[in-house]
Order: structure tokens, then C-alpha cells, then sequence
């Protein structure tokens, strides 16, 4: 039944996204242009790549009813410690990679060793690492710092046809994540410790353990997100904080269908989620829209898209048969 | 913690209850802050600049008054922030420094004010989008609406008898001991916040941010209490917006993170996040323990970059101490 229920919340999660193509191929044909051109694709795909890593990792820490606010600060210093690393030598492209996915590591580990052992409300622990890395990104680094070789900044920039190679290594970390979720221990663990954690733990689950090795897949990400951002600029940035990659990975990991409140969910789903987001800055790249309109529709079609599957969402199946009827205000 | 609270409204007195609430940490590391700041400034403790100091913590305290109905009926206001902006860029364009226009303008804030209020709690309550979508939409929204209608920079001033409550004090005598009349604004959100939660509508609050199952078969709807929760918060958010009009003017970035502010704010205050628990008194004191911190960085004459990682360190401490109280 769990598994049926699945499908169905990520197939409207597709069928949304068929939907926004359709209409944005539409308008762009109106306007003359073609939505489907080679360039426009592969832009299209170079855009889920970086929201792509990050809203992965979101998607393990939100299945297990906790949030990552801290990884856009993440995805700066990875690309910070990955750059300065490397310093421009091929030899140390290895050691650089290493550099960034430890520290991101570290950062996802003191991130679910706040939230379980010191029982911090997870929304305040990683502002509050957060915070702490932007002090240290703020007094460290005054620009772009560090230098990236040029053997790898192909991971930024080399396609295969239209596909960029960084959105095959997304779809690989998301099929990936997906073997996780459906077929291993660990993975059973984070839906049983979203689902309810009292209940997770009095079966035996070692609930503290679930959530750090969520927060540390999700930081993990958020590094191989750094370090893509390394490649594709040649340095370390650490303006790349301000992206707001944070509430846009969220966003992402709603709109593809997983329950905030942990316990339901897809990585499926959130592929296609930021697959929508993707679509819709191209569509609104190619259409020329006024950037500042572009916001304004972006908040109406993001809550729009939630709104259509909410309502389903949260009805069938999550309680029980006495609590289904007469209840309905009681989400 | 329905017995405890129940024990304690009738049997303690108040100062344990404000203790019961979680609170009681918050507000001993305000004490602490406010100590160190007068040891290492004592004309700190001087009337005028604890007034100049409240002048400036008012608004925060009106924003975290109503995100504290907003998370202790279980949601997010993600929306405040880009409210507050809006609001102030709304006021300064419409009005353009004409005095005749302030009354009109107020009147249109709040009516506006009242609208996205409205939106986000029916789109949060009857189309069950999760509060953190909703409102992060809305941010999105107000914020990209309004740079759309100023073409990016706001324009236009605001009229001096707007400015008075963020910037005046009584009596108006310059350079003089004066009464803030922001504080009195804070003052008054905070007591009538205080009431209300002590009526029908503040108890079934709490309670929907407990267990909104039971609450809706107690026979209340739940739509109609987080709506008033959020139509609150976005009422507030304009009074908020009048004062931080009032106090700093109109730039592009007002209101910005101040969202997180009031969140942050609330959460200080031991207010759990998913509702159900928590006080208003609380919430005041952790607005008022953050603006304190800020105001110990300035004296500090911290570097502006590592303020946030000072923040972050204390914002992790303080909840893990709370938490570690609360379980014993």
C-alpha cells in the first residue's frame, strides 16, 4: 500500500511538470522561439544540477522530519576549501575533493549531533551553523579565493550531446539515494524516524544515529554541490551563500511531493520537483521576463503546484479509519 | 504539560509560572547580556539610553508577538519580512512625503496588510499547502511584486507624522528623557497579546498547535483559529512596519531576514516550533535577549563578519540548555 501510495504522489509530481512544459513550450512557440532547442535544454539540465545536489540531501534530512537551513553556507565553503586546495595543481584535484566532502562531512555531523544529542530544534540548529560558517566564510574570505585546474573544471562545464556531465553525476547521487531509500536498512530507518520517532525508537531503531547520517548525506551533497559551483567558476566563491539555494532546496524537496513533516516522500519526486523550478527560470529566461516578475511567479506557481497535491496528500491512508470522516480540518 | 500548566495557573505564583514556560533561560541570559553590557558601558544603564534601546527593539518584540500566534498554532510566517518591505516601499510611494495622505495610507497598509494575512492562512488551511511554502510563495511574491511596481529602487518619501511613532517620543522635547512612543506601541501589542491568550481564542490556539485532531472533535475549527493566527501576524507586521518606517526610513533593504529574526526571536523564548507550547511574555524576552546581543556586539566593536558566528554559537547554545531544562 506504501509503495502504491508512492507512485502516486510522484506521478502528479510528473504529470505537473508535463504540464509546465507544455505551456511553457507553448508561450515560447507564440513568442517565435523554441523551448526545446539544444541550448535551451542543456540550460535547462545545467540548472537542476546544482539545486539538484542540494535538494537531494534536503530531501534525506526532511524525510526524517528535520531541515538543512545551513546548506547554502555549505556549498560556499566547499567551494572554498575545495578551491583553495587544489590551488591550481592537477595532482591535487583528489586531495581538494577530499578536502571539501570532509569538511562537509564535519559540518553534517555537528549538525545531527546538535539536533539529537543536545535536542535543538533542528530549523534553529542549522540557522545557527549556518550563521557560524558565514561568520568564518565573512572573516576568511574577502572574494573568490583559490583556483580550480583545468582538468577539473570540465565537471562544470563538458557535456555529452545536451547533457551536462554534472547532471548525470546528479541523476547517479539521486539513483543512488533512491537504492538508499527503498532498499536498505538505513533508509527504512529515516521514513520510520520521520513517520513518528517515539514509535521508531521504542521498535528498536537507534533514532540519534537515522538522523545524523541523514544530516551528514545532506551536508555531503551540499559539498559535491561546492564543489561544482568551484568548477564552474574556476575559484571558490562565498557570495554563493546568497543564493538562497537553503529555502529553494526545500521548496524543491515540497514540490516533489515529500511531506515536510517527514515520514512520505520520494527522491523521485524531488528530482522532478527541481526539474519544475529548472523549466520554469528557462521559460522565463527565453520569454525575457522582468527578473522582478519572475519572483511573483515564481511564489504563485510554487505554492500553486503544492496546493494541487496538498489536499491529496494528506488525506488517504495517514489515519485512521474513525479519523477520516468529519475531521477534515484537523491536518 | 497541560497538568503542569494547569497546576501552575492556579497554585504558583507568576514568577514560577513565566519559569514553567521555558523561558526562564532566555531570560536569564538577557540579564547576563544586559550586565555585561553595563559593565563594560555603564552610561548604558542610563534612563535615555535604555530608552533609545527600547526605541529600536520595539518593532521586533510587535513582529515576534505575531509569530508567536502564527508557531504556537503549529505554522511558519516566512512572509513577514518581505510584508514589512513591502509595507514601507508601499507607504513612502503612495504618500510621497504629503501630509494629508498618512491617514488614507495607514488605513490602505493595514487593509493590504490584512489581505496577505488572509491569503496565507486560507491557501495554508483550506488548500493544505504546508505554512513554509505558503509563506516562502508569498515572500517571493511581495518581494518580487513590489520591486516590479518601483523598478527596483523604492521611491518617494514618507510623511513626517507617519514617522512620529518610530522616531518620537513624549515628552517631544530633544535631547531630553522622553518616553519612546514605539515602546508604548510594543507595550500595548504585548499586554492586548497577553489577554488574548488568555481568552477562548488563545487557549483553542495552543491547543490546535498541540493536537488539532482533538481540537477540531472539541468542536472549534481549525481553519478559522490559524487564519486569525496568520491575519494577526500579518496585522502586526504592518504596525511593525510603521515603526521601522518610522525609526530608519524607506531603503531597498528594509525588512530583509527579518523573518528570521522573529523566528529566531520566538524560539529563543523556548516557544516550540509545531506549536503547542509557549508564552508571549516568552517570546518578548527572546526578541528582546537578540536585540540585546546585537546591541553587546556593537560595544564589543565586534568586526561585522564574525557577529553571525557569535550569534549562531549563542543562538545553538541557549535552545540546547533549554531543551536539556526541559527534559529533566
Amino acid at each position: 500500500m506504501t509503495r502504491r501510495y508512492h507512485l502516486g504522489s510522484t506521478e502528479i509530481v510528473y504529470l505537473a511538470l508535463a504540464g509546465i512544459l507544455l505551456v511553457a513550450g507553448v508561450l515560447v512557440a507564440v513568442r517565435g522561439g523554441n523551448l526545446f532547442a539544444q541550448q535551451n535544454v542543456s540550460y535547462m539540465l545545467t540548472q537542476t544540477s546544482l539545486l539538484g545536489f542540494v535538494a537531494i540531501g534536503q530531501t534525506l534530512v526532511v524525510l526524517c522530519r528535520s531541515l538543512d537551513l545551513s546548506v547554502g553556507y555549505v556549498v560556499a565553503l566547499c567551494s572554498l576549501v575545495g578551491a583553495t586546495t587544489m590551488a591550481g595543481d592537477p595532482s591535487r584535484v583528489w586531495l581538494g575533493v577530499v578536502a571539501a566532502l570532509a569538511v562537509a562531512a564535519g559540518v553534517g555531523l555537528v549538525n545531527g549531533l546538535v539536533i539529537s544529542g543536545l535536542r535543538v530544534n533542528p530549523f534553529i540548529a542549522t540557522l545557527g551553523t549556518g550563521l557560524i560558517i558565514k561568520g568564518f566564510l565573512d572573516t576568511r574570505f574577502k572574494g573568490p579565493e583559490g583556483e580550480v585546474p583545468f582538468g577539473f573544471q570540465t565537471f562544470g562545464y563538458t557535456r555529452i550531446g545536451p547533457v551536462p556531465v554534472s547532471t548525470v553525476v546528479m541523476l547517479l547521487v539521486a539513483a543512488a539515494v533512491f537504492v538508499l531509500l527503498t532498499r536498505t536498512r538505513p533508509g527504512y530507518h529515516m521514513f520510520a524516524v520521520g513517520g513518528n520517532l517515539d514509535v521508531a525508537r521504542l521498535s528498536g531503531v537507534r533514532t540519534g544515529r537515522v538522523l545524523v547520517l541523514a544530516h551528514v548525506l545532506c551536508s555531503l551533497c551540499a559539498g559535491v554541490a561546492g564543489l561544482l559551483i568551484a568548477a564552474r567558476f574556476g575559484t571558490g566563491n562565498a557570495l554563493v551563500y546568497s543564493y538562497g539555494l537553503d529555502l529553494d532546496s526545500i521548496a524543491a524537496v515540497v514540490l516533489g511531493g515529500t511531506l515536510l513533516f517527514g515520514g512520505r516522500g520520494s527522491v523521485v519526486g524531488t528530482v522532478g520537483g527541481v526539474a519544475i523550478l529548472a523549466v520554469l527560470d528557462t521559460a522565463f529566461n527565453v520569454l525575457d521576463v522582468n527578473p522582478f516578475f519572475k519572483d511573483v511567479l515564481r511564489g504563485v506557481i510554487i505554492i500553486a503546484a503544492v496546493a494541487l497535491y496538498a489536499r491529496r496528500q494528506l488525506d488517504p491512508a495517514s489515519r485512521r479509519a474513525r479519523f477520516t470522516t468529519g475531521g477534515g480540518d484537523a491536518a | 504539560m497541560t497538568l503542569t500548566a494547569e497546576t501552575s495557573r492556579t497554585a504558583r505564583p507568576w514568577r514560577e509560572r513565566l519559569l514553567s514556560g521555558g523561558s526562564w533561560t532566555v531570560l536569564a541570559l538577557l540579564v547576563l547580556i544586559l550586565a555585561v553590557i553595563v559593565v563594560i558601558n555603564p552610561s548604558f544603564a542610563e534612563p535615555m539610553s535604555l530608552m533609545a534601546f527600547a526605541k529600536k527593539t520595539a518593532p521586533l518584540v510587535v513582529l515576534a508577538v505575531g509569530q508567536y500566534f502564527v508557531i504556537v498554532s503549529g505554522e511558519f510566517d516566512l512572509s513577514v519580512g518581505s510584508l514589512v518591505g513591502a509595507q514601507v516601499v508601499i507607504a513612502a510611494r503612495l504618500m510621497d512625503g504629503d501630509e494629508a495622505l498618512t491617514w488614507p495610507v495607514l488605513g490602505l497598509m493595514l487593509v493590504f496588510g490584512l489581505l496577505v494575512g488572509l491569503v496565507n492562512g486560507l491557501v495554508t488551511t483550506l488548500l493544505r499547502v504546508p505554512s513554509f511554502i505558503t509563506t516562502l510563495g508569498m515572500m517571493l511574491v511581495l518581494f518580487g511584486a513590489i520591486r516590479l511596481w518601483t523598478g527596483g529602487a523604492p521611491t518617494g518619501a514618507l510623511s513626517e507624522s507617519f514617522r512620529v511613532l518610530g522616531r518620537k517620543g513624549f515628552p517631544d522635547v530633544p535631547g531630553q528623557f522622553q518616553v519612546p512612543y514605539a515602546l508604548l506601541v510594543a507595550l500595548v501589542v504585548v499586554g492586548l497579546a497577553v489577554v488574548l491568550m488568555r481568552r477562548p481564542f488563545g487557549r483553542s490556539l495552543v491547543a490546535a498547535g498541540d493536537n488539532a485532531v482533538a481540537v477540531a472533535y472539541s468542536g472549534a475549527s481549525v481553519w478559522w483559529l490559524r487564519t486569525r493566527a496568520f491575519l494577526l501576524s500579518s496585522f502586526l507586521a504592518t504596525v511593525a512596519a510603521v515603526l521601522i518606517g518610522g525609526f530608519a526610513g524607506v531603503t531597498a533593504q528594509v525588512g530583509q531576514g527579518l523573518e528570521f529574526m522573529a523566528i529566531t526571536a520566538v524560539v529563543l523564548g523556548g516557544v516550540a516550533l509545531g506549536g503547542g507550547r509557549g508564552t508571549v511574555i516568552a517570546a518578548m524576552v527572546g526578541a528582546l535577549t537578540l536585540e540585546a546581543l546585537f546591541t553587546l556586539f556593537n560595544q564589543l566593536a565586534l568586526p561585522s563578519t564574525v557577529r553571525p558566528a557569535v550569534q549562531g554559537v549563542i543562538l545553538i547554545a541557549a535552545v540546547a540548555y533549554a531543551a536539556r531544562r526541559r527534559r529533566t
